[in-house]
């Protein structure tokens, strides 16, 4: 007697799985975010130190400067960056797609500190007497863009500027302006270069007292709003150096995850018909719940908004394997069971049942070597150790429960009864009892 | 393909001396290569700059040696071809290029070509530590492995399963010494891949060994114990080899398709697979047959109990 209703229960759950995972499969994949190694962009790892030799890097100093970092970075319009603190001095950038990738290292490292100095380099006003938020973009006579800074002071520049005038003669009275001067930096070497290091060296012929100065540092647009908008969310309190950096050209990454996608299908298919050919009908509840695994990780990965790097691709790939392996240890198992001469239906709970601790026990040392990886790994083994994780937690879902539930509607419909040579096993083989 | 009857049973304990020579040969020419040849440790282990360019016709070595000369006098220390039709490179430097050099290398081939090149460095302190990282984490794995597999096995089992393991990774390491492939950090993290597949193919066959034990009332000779390993070993045979071959085909697929990036990663894993394979049917089941005989032999003999020191395993 044939239970139909099993069977129609089985084909009820592939046409529902089928009809949750065709529709949406494409929105899941598209939301999942990439790695800078797949659509371009850079990583850089900062070391952090003092701007003063006698302060020391805290805690706070360490949150201040990634909350610094992402107000820049906010300026860019990057999406999706991801500024973390590692170690004790160390802060990681990763900004995936973006596109003026040298501006936006600039605008990262700039310290944003501001100075007015004499052509002999004497510091005479400081970023400190510049007023809060009051850096904007304006345009000079000549259409060309301008950043307007805010003094505190009027009285103050005008001291300033008259002392230029009294000191120097021309063409010596000039009043540098300099972003991030440094120690050793000096205005007789760099006003020869093409592209000096200062932002502009404007002659002072007047005293001049009032608030607001105009630095006309032959800007783009876009370069003197995003030297304003650096200006505002203030200078940084440290020093940056950059210790790793790691830049991906968006075509590069593009090409690279085209390929890494395309072998992966052709990977998964050729397993799908290795399944289908070895284990015959098995293969094919295998290929289903292969199917519903990698959707399922897929889902779960885009949830936890995990980052999708090249290694973690890999991990997908190697994950299908490690859940082809849940199936295969259970279909070898249900195998011998018929072989040595049970039915049907006692072959397939004995196969299930022995599997278990087997698939339980390898699945938990993998698991543990990929959790040793999550915890001690950097940014991209980390990605690849997220990936495995959840690979390995959803093949036993997938491949244990899942593969077994929809076996078992077919055995225990009876539909299979006495015909072994459905798993692949011969009459022949088959040892009386 | 079946490998369960009795006219295929192979006998995988006999042979084992055999096994165990080529493991100790290999592994003696391993150590010999590691020590002249080395590795090609990439940029991520060793500091210094790598820039890849992607172009849309064939590069030759000198165009990019000319190009960068002329993108600002730059000199790369080495330069390697890829691609389908060489239209990609990568040069590598020693030191490290700060940001103004970058943004000069990146506008010049950017222009050059259309494409912006990748540009990766790291300094000799980032480097090192992240080798170091690395071979602890490994070291915490094997210890956090060797615990789990003694809890819910014994410890013989746990033992057995590092060497092979051991076995395995090593071996990746001195395949990419004899070609020089290098080695970056998602070649890290294919060899952690190993190590967790391996100790998975290992954990299936000791498992069968640990139920076929249960069932069998008879342990008294060498040869009873080495039948259980045998019979163990065959039945899980078609499983194996069935498991590795899918998962060769997924690491073959990305080695062969996958693109530069992961060509060094998939080609780790594949070596891996087979070190993995070998090792967990002709090493890790027969060191535990000898270990185990040994502490069999002396528990019967005297009831006190030696150090493990003096087991020495007989290979």
């Amino acid at each position: 007697m044939v239970k139909k209703s099993r069977i129609f229960i089985f084909f009820l759950i592939v046409i529902l799985l089928g009809a949750l995972i065709t529709p949406t499969v494409m929105n899941v994949a598209q939301g999942i975010k990439l790695g800078l190694d797949l659509q371009g962009g850079f990583e850089i790892l900062y070391e952090v130190e003092a701007a003063d030799d006698e302060e020391e890097i805290t805690e706070e100093t360490m949150q201040a400067t990634v909350s610094a970092l992402n107000q820049r970075v906010n300026v860019l319009g990057v999406s999706e960056p991801n500024i973390t603190i590692e170690g004790e001095n160390r802060i990681r950038v990763q900004l995936a797609g973006v596109e003026d990738q040298q501006t936006a290292r600039e605008l990262l490292a700039t310290e944003a500190d501001l100075s007015f100095r004499d052509v002999d380099d004497n510091e005479r006003l400081s970023g400190e007497d510049l007023e809060e938020n009051g850096a904007s973009v304006g345009f000079d006579q000549s259409n060309q863009p301008v950043v307007t800074v805010t003094l505190k002071d009027a009285n103050e520049f005008g001291e300033v500027t008259e002392n230029i005038i009294n000191e120097y003669s021309q063409p010596n009275n000039r009043l540098v302006i300099w972003l991030d001067y440094e120690e050793g930096d000096s205005f007789t070497e760099e006003v020869q270069k093409e592209d000096p290091k200062f932002l502009s060296a404007p002659m002072v012929s007047s005293p001049l007292y009032h608030k607001n100065i105009q630095i006309e540092g032959n800007f783009e647009l876009q370069e003197a709003e995003f030297l304003a908008e650096v200006l505002n969310s203030g200078s940084l309190p440290v020093e940056l150096t950059e210790v790793y950096s790691n830049a991906v050209g968006a075509s590069l990454g593009e090409d690279a995850m085209q390929k890494t996608i395309f072998a992966g299908f052709i990977g998964i298919g050729l397993i799908f018909l290795y399944m289908l050919i070895y284990y015959r009908f098995m293969g094919f509840v295998a290929c289903i719940s292969l199917s519903a695994y990698i959707y399922i990780v897929l889902v779960i990965f885009n949830w936890m908004e995990g980052v999708l790097t090249l290694p973690g691709i890999a991990a997908l790939v190697l994950g299908v394997g490690m859940a082809v392996d849940a199936n295969i240890i259970t279909y070898e198992r249900v195998k011998e069971e018929i072989r040595s001469g049970k039915t049907i239906m006692s072959a397939f709970k004995a196969g299930s049942r022995r599997s278990l601790s087997t698939i339980l026990d390898a699945n938990i040392t993998t698991l543990l070597a990929a959790g040793v990886l999550f915890y001690y790994g950097t940014s991209s083994v980390q990605g690849f150790a997220v990936m495995l994780i959840v690979s390995i937690l959803t093949s036993f879902l997938t491949s244990v429960y899942g593969s077994r539930l929809l076996l078992g509607l077919w055995v225990k419909s009876r539909i299979f009864n006495k015909k072994p040579q459905v798993f692949g096993v011969k009459e022949s083989e088959i040892s009386e009892l | 393909m079946n490998f369960n009857t009795d006219k295929r049973f192979i006998h995988f304990v006999k042979h084992r001396k055999k096994f165990f020579m080529l493991s100790l040969v290999m592994t003696l020419v391993g150590v010999i290569l590691l020590s002249t040849l080395g590795l090609n440790l990439g940029i991520d282990f060793e500091s210094g700059s790598r820039v890849d360019i992607l172009a849309d016709d064939t590069l030759t070595e000198e165009e990019v040696y000319e190009q960068f000369a002329e993108a600002g006098g730059y000199e790369p220390d080495d330069v390697t071809l890829a691609g389908d039709n060489n239209n990609m490179a990568s040069a590598t430097f020693i030191g490290t290029l700060s940001r103004e050099e970058i943004a000069e290398v990146q506008t010049h081939f950017d222009e050059l070509y259309g494409q912006e090149p990748s540009v990766s460095t790291v300094s000799p302190q980032v480097g090192q530590e992240l080798a170091k990282n690395a071979f602890i984490s490994v070291l915490i794995a094997s210890l956090g492995i060797i615990i789990y597999v003694s809890i819910r096995f014994q410890f013989w089992y746990g033992l057995a399963a590092i060497v092979s393991l051991a076995h395995d990774a090593f071996f990746i390491l001195v395949v990419f010494s004899i070609l020089q492939f290098e080695v970056n950090i998602p070649f890290i993290a294919a060899v952690l891949t190993i190590v967790g597949y391996s100790i998975n193919d290992t954990i299936v066959t000791f498992d069968r060994i640990r139920e076929n034990i249960k069932y069998t009332d008879r342990l008294k000779t060498f040869d009873d114990l080495s039948y259980v390993v045998d019979l163990s070993l065959n039945q899980t045979l078609t499983r194996s080899i069935n498991t590795v071959l899918t998962v060769v085909f997924a690491a073959a697929a990305l080695f062969i398709l996958g693109g530069e990036a992961i060509r060094s990663f998939s080609l780790a894993l594949l070596i891996g697979l087979i070190a993995g394979t070998y090792s967990s049917l002709f090493l890790a089941a027969q060191l535990w047959v000898v270990w185990k005989w040994k502490q069999m032999e002396r528990d019967r003999k005297k009831p006190k109990k030696e150090e493990p020191d003096e087991l020495e395993p007989e290979v």
